[in-house]
């Protein structure tokens, strides 16, 4: 099996997705981005690298991962309602399928230092995991805040042989760890910028999109197999970033009988000035090397987003989310914290599956569309939810 | 410099400074939260400036009423620009006499398709960042742009304010590049700090800018005394 592409996923030769994206980066960072590119183009039609990237996440990830039909959602809010379980994935979420991939990337650069920014910690221990097993050098730059407030995936790291250098700069949360670790690039140019979402200068948005696109992959043989159709009438995910909203989506964009539903949260309410709905409260801007919507005060400052959920509260989207929003091709749907842990206590009750924070955003949705008797739905599971029981219980 | 820094109304003193020490031109950096080139001395100043309330409304606001007459390039990450709106943020240069804006997130290939018409029926022209490992194809692509202007010429892979030595095969390169860039105007930065390194940068190529040091001497409120030893007067 390999992954496939299309068109729709596919930027223009500058990286636009539409007026979204492109490469916005000071010259100082021409070179490793060029580079990057090139070897990116290369490894799409690269079989060896296919074969090599398809093993380890059958092997070593675990994929497939399984798509699950649960009942009880089905009865609760009609349709039949399917679970896409990245909450299965060695390290508890998606963020490794694309980790795997950017790694072997890394590897035919002949890179051995590997960078990595993390909000929550889930894409830093995914990077740190992939860094032991490849036997590389990783340095995740995460801020201050988040730091003192995620603990365990700090210690995670730390035993899987990562440096965490704290990003004191800003608000020091992700935006700051994103600037930092761009920073420590522009200076130590051997290293290797492993991107966690479907953000940053092109090629990061298409690249992760596509090192993701596995999921949507999956969900169609799957739903051939138990629906006699490989295409549902909703696939809704969580999006922060975007990435695994970009991979869950990436192979229905060009089925315009597929309703796409990206989740965002709104945090205390879309009002209430604590927020992270950027697509809804955000306007065009640049940050970390892409034009995409982004939530800035009048004067083009990049302001703090809130979410009770840290994978979340970034003020951007990535590019591809941002043009197929515009376009009317994604549907945003927004959620807040009472409605997410909401949300998650009861799929933890009706199904035994404890729900990431941020994937309870997602199954949150349920609640807020029109749901028909033979609509399939596919809510994708982006994460387990051990990291979050302070907040639940 | 930075706008607002180190307080929100020091602009036109600072310049009025510069100009009399014999100064040729003044980057006015516009703040920005999210500064990705810049090392810790002008994050840090960004900082000041925006909690100090500096926006780029108010600055066009103090430039326009300036008494310095010292010729002004403006410094700005893409964002607040856009934010501004671009054609606004061309008119409001054109009407206090700027013609050169460096934007160090717009990349040569995005301004040429998407931006470059409007900013040349301004007459307004951006300065591009060129770097020692910036290549030659690249150099020339910057230089059509910036003939009108001047080219950034940065003096080593780093963000701004780092250690540099000069060192000869780092010179032998700025001088490789200065040369590719014939008549149009050469200025090194990025890590220059002293009198030493501007005599060297003098040598290569058409002038020095210095930003990390001098603000660094703001903030220690030795400014005078620092642009005395810069320029070699004793």
């Amino acid at each position: 099996m390999l992954l496939k592409t299309e068109s729709y996923t596919k930027p223009d030769d500058l990286g636009f997705y539409g007026e979204f994206g492109g490469a916005f980066i000071p010259e100082l960072l021409r070179p490793n981005v060029e580079e990057l590119d090139q070897v990116f183009m290369k490894c799409l039609s690269d079989e060896q690298f296919q074969k090599e990237y398809i093993q380890i996440l059958k092997d070593y990830v675990g994929r497939p991962t399984p798509l699950y039909h649960s009942e009880k959602l089905s009865e609760k809010y009609g349709g039949t309602i399917y679970l896409k379980r990245e909450d299965l994935n060695h390290t508890g979420a998606h963020k490794i399928n694309n980790a795997i991939g950017q790694i072997l990337l890394a590897k035919k650069m002949g890179r051995t230092k590997i960078i990595a920014e993390t909000g929550a910690g889930q894409h830093g221990v995914a990077t740190a995991t992939t860094c032991a097993l490849m036997n590389m050098e990783c340095i995740v730059f995460m801020g201050e805040i988040d730091i003192a407030r995620q603990t365990p995936n700090v210690k995670r790291m730390q035993f899987l042989g990562a440096t965490v250098i704290p990003a004191t700069s800003g608000s020091k949360t992700l935006k700051d760890a994103t600037n930092e670790a761009i920073r420590f690039w522009i200076n130590n140019p051997d290293s290797y910028y492993l991107i966690g979402s479907v953000v940053g200068p092109h090629p990061y948005p298409e690249m992760v999109a596509y090192f993701q696109s596995v999921i949507s992959q999956e969900m169609r043989e799957q739903l051939q197999q138990k629906t006699g159709s490989q295409l549902p009438t909703k696939v809704i995910a969580c999006v922060g970033g975007g990435s695994n909203a970009a991979g869950a989506f990436y192979h229905y964009y060009r089925e315009p009988e597929v309703k796409l539903i990206a989740v965002e949260a709104s945090g205390l309410g879309l009002d209430s000035g604590k927020s992270a709905a950027t697509s809804i409260l955000g306007s065009p801007g640049v940050l970390h090397g892409s034009m995409t919507l982004l939530m800035q005060d009048e004067s083009g400052q990049v302001t703090e987003p809130y979410s009770i959920s840290a994978g979340l509260d970034y003020p951007g989207i990535g590019p591809l989310h941002a043009y197929s929003i515009n376009e009317g091709r994604t549907q945003s749907v927004s959620v807040t914290d009472q409605q997410a842990l909401a949300a998650a206590k009861a799929l933890t009750r009706s199904d035994g599956i404890i729900p990431a924070l941020e994937s309870a955003h997602a199954l949150a949705a349920l609640e807020k569309i029109t749901i028909e008797s033979n609509d399939v739905i596919v809510v994708n599971l982006s994460g387990r939810g051990d990291k979050d029981m302070e907040h639940y219980l | 410099m930075t706008a607002g820094y180190p307080t929100i109304d020091s602009l036109d003193d600072q310049l009025c400074l510069l100009e009399s020490k014999g100064i040729d031109f003044v980057e006015v950096g516009i703040p920005f939260s999210d500064p990705l080139a810049d090392g810790p001395t002008i994050q840090e100043a960004s900082k000041i400036g925006i909690e100090n309330g500096m926006n780029l409304t108010l600055l066009f606001e103090q430039l326009k009423r300036r008494k310095s007459k010292i010729p002004i390039i403006l410094m700005g990450y893409f964002n607040p620009v856009l934010n501004f709106g671009i054609d606004a943020f061309l008119n409001a240069c054109g009407e206090i006499d700027i013609t050169s804006v460096i934007l160090p997130d717009l990349s040569i290939e995005i301004y040429n398709r998407n931006y470059r018409a409007r900013f040349e029926a301004k007459g307004i022209f951006p300065s591009f960042l060129v770097t020692t490992s910036t290549s030659q194809e690249r150099i020339k692509k910057a230089v059509d742009i910036c003939t009108n202007s001047f080219i950034y010429l940065v003096s080593s892979n780093s963000t701004t304010g780092g250690e540099n030595n000069f060192s000869a095969d780092q010179c032998d390169r700025l001088r490789e590049i200065t040369t590719l860039c014939g008549d149009t105007p050469v200025f090194i930065g990025f890590g220059i700090k002293n009198n030493d390194d501007v005599q060297k940068v003098h040598s290569i190529s058409d002038g020095a800018i210095i930003g990390s040091s001098y603000l660094k001497a703001i903030e220690n409120r030795e400014e005078r005394h620092y642009l005395d030893e810069l320029l070699g007067v004793k």
